[in-house]
């Protein structure tokens, strides 16, 4: 089963962070991603640019586009994972692995399509 | 760094938090500033045998609370003065206050300070003068220069702000909704002119005060949060981000000013210019193009060239002069010329700058610029003058060293 790890945190906090403090967290992720790279069940992973820079498009018959991220809430959607797990337990080992010493919440949504990327990433 | 230096820093960084809280509880301009003040002789004796405390600005708040009430006692000759003791043994209070305190209160704190300085019974320029001093801890001096005006006249603008203020009464409550709105564009103001001194210091030695641009940076952020559908909110972040983002290139090792043209623009910052670029794009969709945005837009023609001799500078003209239009300034057209010397050579440009020659007569740039396109017209003793010119009205010494090179240069040449 593939599933996402969907970061959620409080975006004011992580932009709060020095380069320094930043650097180690992903050092810290990557400690847990690295293996599972190796091992081919790591997808995409993406990190967001804050809701500032987010828009909304709400749609229905006359759809609306709202300046602002989807919901006002305290933590905020601020990247994702894709992981190969054989359980849940698995999916939920990892996610936990990469939270320790932070304060977010982590979502894990299985997938219920997965389209492989086109992008070619060294041109990012 | 020396002693002395590491506590300037910490508590130029705690200011606009332990301002704030010390005006929430006073509320008054005057004593929260000499509460602030005394809180901070009362650092520098103890931080350096103590070391630096948890939370500084917890600290400040605590101590200048403290010393304000003790004030309010002797006025009132009625209650024994408290023991010095008990001010000076502070473990136990910073602990308690920090603890009271969260980052989010703080955050609050400084924008609705900010609010309350933008207050409507002021005139725009007082308002914007007022929180930079207020809020920001600038000197006169820095503020007056961000206004390109005397240090005396600031002075004067300053207590008449003050004295208005206190004869109005002002509430120093948050201001509601419809207020905030009302006064959103003194603020994003006064966030833009904090960005602009901590981008090019006029006080002390240091060329780039990046702590102040984080922090406008940071209130550009909330006040878009509050904000969302505001194309200028959006432009101003985008234009921050832009800038900043050049930081890492703008000075060399020995602190000296680097030239956009001369940067190495792969330290640039391109998580800062890819998300200043995202804004701008949102901004747009709107149509309601204003100062902020256009000078976002400015900043993305430099952001987008890989190479100095990439610029698009007819783009760079074309947005001037709609800069021009929607906020005619000398600075502008100032900046302007730059672009048309590029595009139309530097003849072109010196005519363009003349008439500005009154107004800008005791403007550093003016006069470098004008040195700088004199010596590409071959004219090396009229450029001689106007660089000493510039090197008499330089403020750092990373400005001043920047022209000096350029009259090495000629005295070599």
């Amino acid at each position: 089963m593939l599933y996402a790890i969907l970061c959620y945190h409080d975006e004011d906090v992580v932009n709060a962070w020095t380069q320094a403090e930043d650097d180690a967290v992903l050092a810290k992720r990557g400690r847990v991603t690295d293996p599972l790279a190796a091992a081919a069940r790591l997808g995409p992973a993406a990190r967001l640019m804050p809701t500032t820079a987010a828009v909304t498009v709400r749609s229905g018959a006359d759809p609306v586009v709202i300046d602002g991220p989807f919901a006002e809430t305290k933590e905020q959607l601020l990247g994702f994972y894709v992981v190969e797990c054989a359980t849940l337990d698995d999916a939920v080992e990892i996610a936990r692995k990469m939270g320790v010493g932070e304060t977010g919440a982590f979502e894990i949504r299985p997938l219920k399509l997965y389209l492989p990327s086109t992008l070619d990433a060294a041109a990012r | 760094m020396n002693e002395i230096g590491w506590i300037d820093g910490m508590l130029r960084a705690a200011r606009p938090a332990a301002m704030a809280a010390l005006l929430r509880r006073f509320r008054d301009l005057d004593r929260a500033e000499e509460a602030f003040q005394e809180a901070c002789f009362r650092a520098l004796r103890h931080w350096p045998a103590n070391g630096p405390p948890r939370d500084p600005a917890a600290w400040l708040i605590m101590v200048g609370r403290n010393v304000a009430l003790d004030d309010v006692r002797r006025r009132a000759r009625d209650v024994p003065l408290p023991d010095e003791d008990a001010l000076s043994d502070l473990s136990d209070v910073e602990e308690l206050a920090a603890d009271r305190l969260d980052a989010a209160d703080y955050r609050d704190d400084i924008l609705r300070l900010l609010f309350t300085c933008c207050h409507p019974a002021l005139p725009a320029t007082q308002q914007v003068a007022l929180a930079l001093r207020i809020v920001c801890g600038l000197t006169v001096a820095e503020v007056a220069r961000a206004f390109l005006v005397s240090e005396v006249a600031m002075e004067q603008r300053l207590t008449r702000a003050k004295r208005r203020i206190a004869a109005a009464d002002l509430p120093y409550a948050t201001p509601g909704a419809v207020e905030r709105s009302e006064r959103v564009g003194a603020v994003a103001a006064m966030v833009y002119l904090l960005f602009n001194e901590g981008y090019s210091a006029s006080g002390g030695t240091a060329h780039v005060r990046a702590p102040l641009c984080e922090e406008a940076i940071r209130l550009a952020r909330l006040l878009l949060k509050i904000f969302p559908s505001e194309p200028e909110l959006m432009g101003l972040l985008a234009l921050l981000l832009l800038q900043h983002a050049r930081t890492p290139a703008r000075l060399d090792g020995a602190g000296e000013i680097v030239l956009l043209d001369d940067q190495d623009r792969g330290a640039w910052h391109r998580g800062a210019i890819a998300e200043g670029l995202a804004l701008l794009e949102k901004a747009r969709r709107h149509r309601r193009p204003g100062p902020y945005q256009v000078q976002a837009a400015l900043a993305a023609v430099h952001a987008r060239a890989a190479r100095a001799a990439d610029t698009d500078w007819a783009e760079m003209d074309r947005l001037y002069a709609l800069l021009e239009r929607i906020q005619p300034s000398p600075v502008v057209t100032l900046n302007r010329a730059v672009a048309v010397s590029k595009v139309g050579g530097p003849q072109a440009a010196l005519e363009m700058i003349a008439p500005l020659a009154r107004s800008l007569e005791g403007y550093f740039h003016f006069h470098g610029l004008r040195g700088a396109l004199l010596l590409q017209c071959g004219r090396t003793d009229a450029a001689r003058e106007a660089f000493d010119r510039a090197i008499a009205l330089a403020h750092t010494p990373a400005e001043a060293a920047h022209i000096r090179a350029h009259l090495d240069r000629l005295a070599a040449g």
